[in-house]
């Protein structure tokens, strides 16, 4: 979708599938749900410099608001019923990107007895971003990543 | 030198003083299990150790002066005086099963250092008001810093799509131990 037609025609032609995949990867709103020091990585991807805003990635403080959840740090087995919560109390259709070493498998806790190795243990993942901690430029990729996989999925199921 | 506030600790509770040593940075006075709330009232309001900057838990059993019969876990007092800027640090022994006296009634901050002791080496003390474990998982079985504790746990957490829940599973990662290759005295063929 451009504006080349738009302009010269004056409308634009386009199915109900990219129409709805571009206003949903346009928006995606992630849930914060920051565990350790990737949070910090996260916080610097939303301030002024990286500026998530202009993809349109706003973090949200509920579930209830969110699309996306960046799992942003060591997940402990205290933390994990807590971590499923959340997810099930996302509206659909959800994301998930697992942020950092700690969060893809365990990391540098892989072997630490309350450490969960990998939240896809507990949760469906999306997108893996390596690092520890990922810069706020491999996070930025990663929701990059993100919306394309969101601009290549099917909306209406024929 | 051991210091003059360490030995009017040994004259004023003579046997219940087992030893007194210059630690590194601050004497190090070994007491016996009875008499910790005593000792620590004492240096609270006539020595003016009004904090107590740590309480710990230690597990001596594979320690290098662990002998057979001797008690296994430690409890390790650090505490600080602001008014004569001087520290100390007291050491208890406790068996497994010896309840050691609590001294939340001596510096409050010490209940959640206690619970931690407890929750972490199994330390179980007396006259606690509250005593649950503090850190690890609802639940969770064992003593990570005691040093039986296999590092990689007993139990995994996984979500159950059928059970629609978090449930634990046997641990079946082994611990994997790495040695540099340019470790000295290891011979790496």
């Amino acid at each position: 979708m451009g504006i080349e037609g738009l302009l010269d025609k004056g409308f634009v032609t386009t199915t109900v599938d990219k129409a709805i995949n571009w206003a949903r990867a346009g928006s995606v709103w992630p849930m914060t749900f920051g565990l350790a020091c990737c949070a910090v990585e996260f916080m610097h991807a939303g301030a002024s410099r990286y500026d998530m805003d202009r993809f349109g990635i706003v973090p949200r403080p509920s579930p209830r608001q969110s699309d996306l959840m960046i799992v942003a740090g060591t997940l402990c087995n205290k933390m994990a019923p807590a971590l499923r919560k959340v997810y099930d109390q996302m509206a659909e259709p959800r994301w998930v990107i697992s942020m950092g070493s700690c969060a893809n498998g365990g990391g540098y806790y892989h072997y630490s007895y309350p450490v969960v190795r990998g939240c896809d243990r507990i949760v469906p993942i999306d997108v893996y971003v390596p690092g520890c901690p990922p810069t706020a430029e491999a996070l930025l990729y990663g929701f990059i990543q993100l919306q394309e996989k969101i601009k290549r999925t099917n909306t209406i199921a024929r | 030198m051991i210091r003059e506030d360490a030995t009017a600790l040994k004259e004023r509770f003579g046997d219940q003083v087992l030893a007194v040593v210059a630690g590194i940075d601050c004497p190090e006075v070994t007491v016996a299990r009875e008499a910790i709330v005593d000792v620590c009232h004492y240096l609270k309001s006539e020595q003016g150790f009004d904090q107590m900057i740590d309480l710990c838990g230690v597990d001596m059993s594979e320690h290098p002066s662990h002998g057979d019969g001797d008690a296994r876990l430690l409890v390790v007092y650090n505490l600080l005086s602001v008014e004569h800027n001087k520290r100390i640090r007291l050491k208890v022994a406790a068996g497994e099963r010896d309840l050691v006296d609590s001294v939340v009634e001596v510096w409050p901050t010490a209940n959640w250092f206690e619970r931690e002791a407890f929750d972490m080496c199994g330390i179980i003390f007396n006259n606690h008001p509250d005593l649950r474990r503090l850190l690890t998982d609802y639940g969770f079985e064992g003593y990570p810093l005691r040093k039986d504790f296999p590092l990689t746990g007993r139990v995994e957490v996984f979500f159950d799509e059928t059970q629609w829940r978090c449930v634990y599973r046997p641990n079946k990662v082994e611990n994997r131990v790495l040695i540099p290759k340019v470790w000295p005295g290891v011979d790496r063929g």
